[in-house]
């Protein structure tokens, strides 16, 4: 089972005073999606850079499975918000990317690749060009690149950020049926409240200046998803709405006191 | 003129109404126009005697002579064995410049302790006209082919270099890092991401260096040379035979647009995802 563990963390921009994120300490295990909600600013793109490896800590200590974070590595899959696709490679070379840096040979890693489009229902077009593909089918392209590698963890920067807004519902429910099938922990941020609330198993609530956790729950909405619910169903129960709604009021409890500190 | 506009403004009326301009002739027909304009002038001055052949001989003259040095040969070479010559130095030069060029572009691109080092190397020698410095080369190389090909190695190898180095440092840095998630090493890096991601600013880079080595060859062969299309016009000229000087004009332009058309071919070709929306 694998599990990540950050402790204290902080973290500065390069030059800067004032830390980006201070005294951050979380734990994602087995089967937990963990969603970083906060406003810009709040740092939760730069946590991800550091349990990605992209940056370091100033302070603190990452470790995936007891072992120290020291740079990026295959075993954290990263899904990034403009997917960062090798355009002069196929859909198929796409996704068996990770295993060829691996060495893995041909007729093995485009095998598993296949298997991976599949899984992101993308199973007919292995041999298209990037450029041929919508915005949503690319982020499942992406999606699958990292799934195919085998990681241990997903880390999912703003996924469906660039996404319209219904291709940004299917992409929830394809990431939550990946999630159940695949049996991988999953960190992502956004700042779609709906969104978070809907996907994460846990919560933490970023506040900005510095970056800091405010608030930590556990949601059931995801696993009743996975479970057999519908979206819609789950998204009008009475129980969903009064948590949304309540995510909301703190996140705007937070800016209303972020601009009552400036004012 | 009345002859040549007529099939412009006839043209789109039966096929186009949907664009509703009356100028959708193709640009490619226009510069058909344009070149047809300049062949028929030429031919109508000399044909009128406007102009002595010892000054402009006609088009047909020229493509006789064409003929007849294809044929013969001009100053104990055919025309065929000064092109060869030509060609040879040109292509030996771009072997050598991309082969040590690329490395060298990714080496600044990649690494700032080789930008330190290169870069003001580079960018001290690229401004100076090649030819400034060819009786340098000629004093230390001697004047047979390594001068010459030197020469135009040099003057390919900047651009190359140049273009190389932009290339590698705009590549996007998120995918780099996807790499890197994927558990890329630094080769790994450079041979899967980098280079293919330079390709199209390294084929942009030689473009540039054939059109800059090839009007450097000439211009070195009108100088110290024995063979080649550059010290064919030369010598022709000096016995006025201007119509091997207009021959060999034509023939050296007609080879640089052919390079050029032929490296846009091959950039459409590798590139094919240039210029897509990403």
């Amino acid at each position: 089972m694998p599990k990540l563990i950050l402790d204290s963390i902080t973290a500065h921009y390069p030059g800067a005073e004032q830390p980006v994120l201070a005294d951050i300490s979380l734990t994602i295990d087995s089967r937990q999606l963990m969603v970083a909600l906060g406003p810009s600013g709040s740092g939760k793109t730069s946590l991800l850079n550091l349990i990605a490896g992209f940056v370091a800590p100033t302070a603190g200590q990452i470790t995936l499975d007891g072992v120290p974070v020291r740079g990026p590595g295959a075993d954290r899959g990263v899904v990034f918000q403009d997917n960062a696709l090798l355009p002069w490679q196929t859909v198929l070379g796409n996704v068996a990317f990770g295993l060829e840096l691996a060495g893995v040979p041909r007729a093995q890693r485009e095998a598993k690749a296949r298997e991976t489009l599949a899984l992101v229902d993308l199973a007919g077009f292995a041999e298209r060009r990037i450029w041929e593909l919508s915005g949503g089918q690319r982020q499942r392209v992406g999606l699958a690149r990292a799934l195919a590698a085998d990681p241990r963890l997903l880390l999912m920067d703003e996924p469906f950020g660039a996404l319209d807004a219904f291709t940004r519902e299917q992409m929830q429910e394809l990431l939550l049926q990946v999630w159940q099938r695949a049996e991988k922990p999953v960190f992502l941020i956004t700042h779609e409240i709906e969104e978070a609330v809907f996907l994460a198993t846990d919560l933490i609530l970023l506040a900005p200046d510095p970056g800091r956790v405010v608030e930590r729950l556990e949601l059931p909405f995801g696993r009743r998803y996975t479970a057999g619910e519908s979206a819609r169903a789950i998204k009008s129960d009475p129980s969903f709405i009064e948590t949304r709604e309540h995510v909301l009021a703190q996140v705007f409890a937070q800016r209303t006191a972020s601009q009552g500190a400036f004012a | 003129m009345s002859r040549y506009e007529a099939p412009a403004v006839a043209a789109p009326a039966p096929s186009a109404p949907a664009t509703r301009r009356s100028w959708s002739v193709p640009t490619r027909w226009i510069s058909t126009l344009t070149l047809t304009t300049l062949v028929l002038l030429w031919w109508g001055v000399t044909a009128g005697g406007l102009i002595e052949p010892l000054f402009l001989p006609s088009p047909l003259a020229v493509l006789h002579k064409a003929k007849v040095l294809a044929a013969e040969g001009y100053m104990e070479a055919s025309l065929w064995q000064h092109l060869g010559a030509s060609l040879g130095r040109i292509g030996l030069a771009l072997v050598f410049a991309v082969i040590t060029a690329i490395p060298v572009g990714i080496a600044i691109g990649y690494s700032r302790i080789a930008r330190g080092i290169l870069d003001p190397l580079i960018e001290f020698y690229r401004p100076i006209p090649p030819l400034a410095y060819l009786p340098l080369i000629v004093i230390w190389c001697g004047i047979g082919e390594l001068s010459k090909v030197l020469l135009i190695y040099l003057a390919i190898f900047a651009p190359v270099a140049i273009a190389t180095a932009t290339g590698v440092r705009t590549v996007e840095a998120a995918k780099l890092r996807a790499a890197q998630s994927l558990g890329a090493s630094s080769a790994q890096l450079i041979r899967h991401v980098i280079l293919p991601s330079a390709l199209p600013d390294i084929l942009t880079g030689i473009r540039i260096g054939l059109g800059v080595g090839w009007s450097t060859l000439v211009a070195a062969e009108l100088i110290a040379a024995t063979s080649g299309l550059g010290f064919m016009v030369q010598s022709a000229a000096q016995f006025l035979v201007t119509d091997v000087v207009v021959l060999g004009i034509l023939i050296i332009a007609l080879i640089a647009f052919a390079l050029e058309m032929g490296l846009r071919a091959l950039q459409r070709r590798l590139v094919p995802w240039h210029g897509q929306n990403r």
